[in-house]
C-alpha cells in the first residue's frame, strides 16, 4: 500500500439534486431528514442505482430488501459499509463479514452469550449504569441527552460483559466515530481506529489467556470454532471488533431516537408514564420507525430483485430504515403508534445475519426508557437548542438537549 | 374456539425471539436462543390471541399457526 497522501485522497460529495438516479446517504439533506427522500426513491422503483461510491444500488422496499437479505449466493457480507473506495479486505468481523458456509459456525460461538436469559443478568448492572447517569444532571433541570445518556448506556454495558473497566467507554466511542463516520470518506481515520482498537484488545486478549475469567473475552477464548479447534486470536478479535462496531452506536441512536420522540411527543410520553406495560411494545414501533443501522451488500453475482437487474461489482445499501416506512407493509408506515399490534420490523436485519445483539439492544433500550421515565416523566425539547444527527451508516441524535423540571 | 396448533419452522427462525417475548407461554429457546414451540404446539384455552401475536410479529415468518 502506497504512503503519498494521494493514495488516500477521496472525492468530493457534490450536492444530490437527482435523488432516484445519484442518491448519497452521506448528503446533508439525507443525514438530517431521510424519509422524504426514501419515500421519492421508493415511488421510482424496487431498486435504485447510484454512480457515486463507485456504483451502489438501494432496494427501497421492503420485499426488495427481504430478497436481498435471504440472498447469499448473490450478495456477500464481506464489505458491510458503504463508501467512497473499496480497499482489500483486511480486518473482518466475523460473523459479520462472514459467508455461508463460514458464516453459521462463526455466528453460534457468540450466540450464547446474548440470549434473552444472559441478557436477564446484566439488566442490573444496566439499571444501575443508567440511574449513574441521571444522579448526574437531574439537578441542572437541562440535559444533552445524547451526549451525557444514551451515549454511555451500550458502551458501559458492553465493556461490563467483557470485563473491561467501564471508563474505557471514551476510546470505544472514539474509534467508532473514526470507523463509522470518518472512515466513509478518510480511510486513514478507518485505519487508524482499527489499528488502535485492535492494540487496545490484543492485551487484554494476552491478559485473559494468563487471568481466565467468566467475562466475554475469556468464553471466546474457551469457545471451540468448527473442527473443535479453538478460535485463533484473529477471529476472536475480529469478533470483539464487531461487538463494539456493532454494539454500542447503534443502541446508542435507537436510544437517542427514542428520546427525541417522547421529548416531542407528549400524548406519547405521558400514555408510556401511565402504561408502563406498553414500554416493550412501544420501544419495537421506535425501532421499526426509527431504525438505525442500514447494513451494505456486494452483489457477486448478476441478478434480478423485485424485477430490476442488479450486476456484479457494485455495492448495496441495505436499508433495513426505508424498508421498515414502506406503506406495503406496515400500515401508516410514517406515523408511529406506539401500541402497534402487527410489526414485523426488520430492525435487527432478515436472515442469518439478525442482530447478535437483539436481545442485549432490546434489554437496554427497555431499562433505559424505563427508568428515564421514572425520574424524568415530564421533558420536552429545548427550543433554544439544536438536534444534530449522526452521518452515514447508523442514523440517531448526537446532540439532543432537553429540558425538564428540576425536582424531577 | 377451534383448538390451535403452533409450530416454529427451524429453518426460517432466526433467534429474533419476539414470540419468547410476546407468549412467554407458548415458547421456549434453546442455548442458541432460537425458538421452539413448548410441547407439542397445542395452544391451551385462552392463549389463543398470544399465538396470534406471535405469529404477526415475527421478522421471519417462521411460526406456523394451525385450527384443529
Amino acid at each position: 500500500m502506497s504512503d503519498s497522501p494521494s493514495a488516500t485522497y477521496l472525492p468530493e460529495h457534490p450536492p444530490v439534486t437527482d435523488w432516484v438516479h445519484d442518491f448519497d446517504h452521506t448528503d446533508p439533506v439525507w443525514t438530517d431528514d431521510p424519509f422524504p427522500i426514501w419515500e421519492t426513491l421508493r415511488a421510482a422503483s424496487p431498486v435504485v442505482h447510484t454512480e457515486r461510491f463507485l456504483g451502489c444500488y438501494m432496494p427501497t422496499t421492503y420485499q426488495a430488501v427481504k430478497e436481498i437479505a435471504y440472498d447469499t449466493e448473490h450478495f456477500s457480507s464481506r464489505r458491510v459499509i458503504v463508501r467512497d473506495v473499496r480497499p482489500e479486505i483486511s480486518a473482518r468481523a466475523p460473523p459479520i463479514t462472514s459467508d455461508p458456509p463460514e458464516h453459521k459456525p462463526a455466528k453460534q460461538v457468540l450466540l450464547p452469550p446474548f440470549t434473552p436469559d444472559a441478557m436477564k443478568r446484566l439488566e442490573p448492572r444496566v439499571r444501575a449504569i443508567c440511574n449513574e447517569l441521571i444522579d448526574e444532571f437531574i439537578a441542572d433541570g437541562h440535559c444533552d441527552a445524547a451526549a451525557r445518556y444514551t451515549k454511555h448506556i451500550p458502551v458501559r454495558a458492553i465493556a461490563h460483559m467483557l470485563g473491561i473497566p467501564e471508563k474505557d467507554g471514551d476510546l470505544f466511542i472514539k474509534w467508532i466515530h473514526q470507523i463509522l463516520e470518518l472512515g466513509i470518506k478518510d480511510e486513514n481515520e478507518m485505519m487508524s481506529g482499527v489499528r488502535e482498537m485492535t492494540g487496545y484488545f490484543m492485551a487484554h486478549l494476552e491478559q485473559r489467556k494468563l487471568e481466565p475469567g467468566d467475562d466475554l473475552i475469556s468464553q471466546l477464548l474457551r469457545a471451540k470454532g468448527p473442527g473443535g479447534q479453538p478460535l485463533t486470536d484473529e477471529h476472536v478479535l475480529g469478533s470483539l471488533r464487531l461487538l463494539l462496531i456493532a454494539g454500542i452506536d447503534t443502541t446508542w441512536s435507537a436510544l437517542g431516537s427514542s428520546l427525541w420522540h417522547l421529548a416531542k411527543t407528549p400524548a406519547d410520553r405521558e400514555r408510556l408514564v401511565a402504561e408502563p406495560a406498553l414500554i416493550p411494545t412501544a420501544i419495537e414501533e421506535f425501532l421499526r420507525a426509527y431504525s438505525p443501522v442500514t447494513m451494505a451488500r456486494e452483489v457477486m453475482k448478476e441478478t434480478t430483485i423485485s424485477g430490476c437487474p442488479v450486476k456484479a461489482g457494485n455495492m448495496v445499501l441495505l436499508s433495513f430504515p426505508a424498508a421498515n416506512r414502506d406503506p406495503a407493509m406496515f400500515p401508516d408506515a410514517d406515523k408511529v403508534v406506539i401500541d402497534r399490534k402487527e410489526n414485523r420490523h426488520a430492525a435487527f436485519g432478515l436472515g442469518i445475519h439478525r442482530c447478535v445483539g437483539s436481545n442485549l439492544a432490546r434489554m437496554e433500550m427497555q431499562v433505559a426508557i424505563e427508568e428515564w421515565l421514572k425520574r424524568i416523566p415530564d421533558f420536552r425539547l429545548d427550543p433554544a437548542g439544536k438536534v444534530t444527527w449522526s452521518e452515514g451508516t447508523v442514523r440517531g441524535p448526537r446532540q439532543l438537549p432537553v429540558l425538564f423540571s428540576k425536582n424531577a | 374456539m377451534s383448538k390451535l396448533k403452533i409450530r416454529v419452522d427451524q429453518d426460517k427462525c432466526q433467534g429474533h425471539a419476539r414470540c419468547k417475548s410476546l407468549a412467554p407461554e407458548l415458547f421456549e429457546l434453546d442455548e442458541y436462543g432460537n425458538a421452539h414451540e413448548v410441547g407439542d404446539g397445542t395452544v391451551p384455552a385462552g392463549l389463543e390471541d398470544k399465538a396470534w401475536l406471535a405469529q404477526t410479529n415475527c421478522p421471519e415468518i417462521a411460526i406456523e399457526v394451525t385450527e384443529e
